[in-house]
């Protein structure tokens, strides 16, 4: 039996605690409520770390690509369109200010609240994504994907290009416009493992809004809807630095 | 009381809408700025002026969206640790790389 695991608080809180109604979410090697919530933060907080030295290490390699292969990587992010990624980040911030508002929701028990936040959420992540992939698609088109169909046209013939003749490219050397393609391999790895977080986000979303919708997390337990705040929170800040390291940076430096 | 002190420490603490509001106007207010300041000439201070921007934001979502500023102090703890040995990562590579080849040429 494990409720006969001898207490260290002594009889008087064994006792407490076996006639005390405690909510039925309290885990019984937790001592309290409060001591629950701390623990499953904690542990959120450690996974977030792992991720941020995951996502780190793709960042410090972009930063010291950046710096060695610096005209290919100024010229190969003229390709892409900075419209589409500020609405992106308007997108992913508006989403993160609604699953803030649902934490809320949820810790006022506001169960209709708490869902409508989740939905707005879970559209605004869906409307990320679909930007991706016209980013993605214009990309695939431009034979700007790494690999067997991988074209340099772009970066030796600037003028054939509307994107880098609007930013004013000179054509590269051949040498150095190989190294465009380590610009899109980075490019791909950084945000696909992005949208693939988003993905992930998106899908605990779907299953969360059939949950609050029957009342999971507006009964005083709401560990669940935090964390995943927390969660949607670290993409979203995962972005806030993808942005303009991949499409601001090198608006205006002409290599 | 110790324990009614603990329990008023760990007390959960519900951060108001006006809070998050205010959040998220700041967070739109500075994409406006990191975006226009990329259209801007300013040479090296181009990325500085961006990651920089880029680093307010964060704070502001990891203080108030994530709660961190309201949370326990094994929380607070463990986030700064957590950015300290990230920063000496990064900054260690990248000053590794960077500094390799000097006096080399």
């Amino acid at each position: 039996m494990p409720d006969s695991i001898a207490n260290p608080h002594g009889a008087e809180h064994a006792e407490s605690h076996a006639h005390a109604a405690h909510p039925p979410y309290l885990r019984h090697h937790f001592e309290s409520v409060e001591q629950q919530a701390d623990t499953t933060n904690f542990a959120m907080w450690l996974f977030l770390l792992t991720e941020i030295m995951f996502f780190g290490g793709l960042f410090t390699a972009y930063l010291i690509y950046r710096n060695w292969y610096y005209p290919a990587f100024v010229a190969a992010s003229h390709q892409l369109n900075i419209f589409w990624g500020t609405l992106n980040t308007l997108l992913l911030i508006s989403s993160s200010f609604t699953m803030a508002m649902g934490v809320w929701c949820a810790e006022t028990r506001r169960k209709s609240g708490l869902v409508l936040c989740l939905i707005l959420t879970f559209i605004l992540g869906l409307g990320f994504l679909g930007i991706k992939t016209i980013e993605y698609s214009e990309k695939i088109e431009k034979h700007h994907v790494p690999g067997f169909h991988y074209s340099l046209n772009s970066f030796l013939n600037p003028d054939s290009d509307e994107a880098a003749k609007a930013a004013g490219d000179k054509p590269l050397p051949l040498d150095m416009a190989r190294h465009t393609e380590v610009y899109f391999s980075l490019y791909f790895a950084m945000t696909g493992m992005h949208a693939l977080h988003m993905i992930i986000g998106i899908s605990i979303l779907g299953y969360m809004i059939f949950r609050a919708q029957a009342g999971a997390y507006t009964a005083g337990h709401v560990t669940f809807v935090e964390n995943f705040g927390l969660y949607w929170h670290f993409v979203d800040i995962v972005w806030i630095f993808l942005f303009p390291l991949l499409y601001l940076i090198s608006r205006h430096a002409n290599p | 009381m110790t324990e009614e002190k603990e329990m008023h420490e760990s007390q959960h603490h519900i951060v108001s809408p006006v809070v998050y509001v205010v959040v998220f106007l700041t967070l739109l207010v500075f994409t406006g700025l990191t975006v226009g300041a990329s259209y801007i000439e300013m040479g090296v201070f181009n990325p500085i002026a961006a990651i920089a921007i880029a680093c307010i934001k964060m704070v502001l979502v990891v203080l108030f969206f994530m709660h961190v500023r309201y949370s326990s102090k094994l929380t607070m703890l463990t986030v700064g640790c957590g950015f300290f040995t990230f920063l000496v990562l990064i900054g260690m590579t990248l000053a590794d790389y960077i500094s390799r080849a000097w006096g080399q040429w």
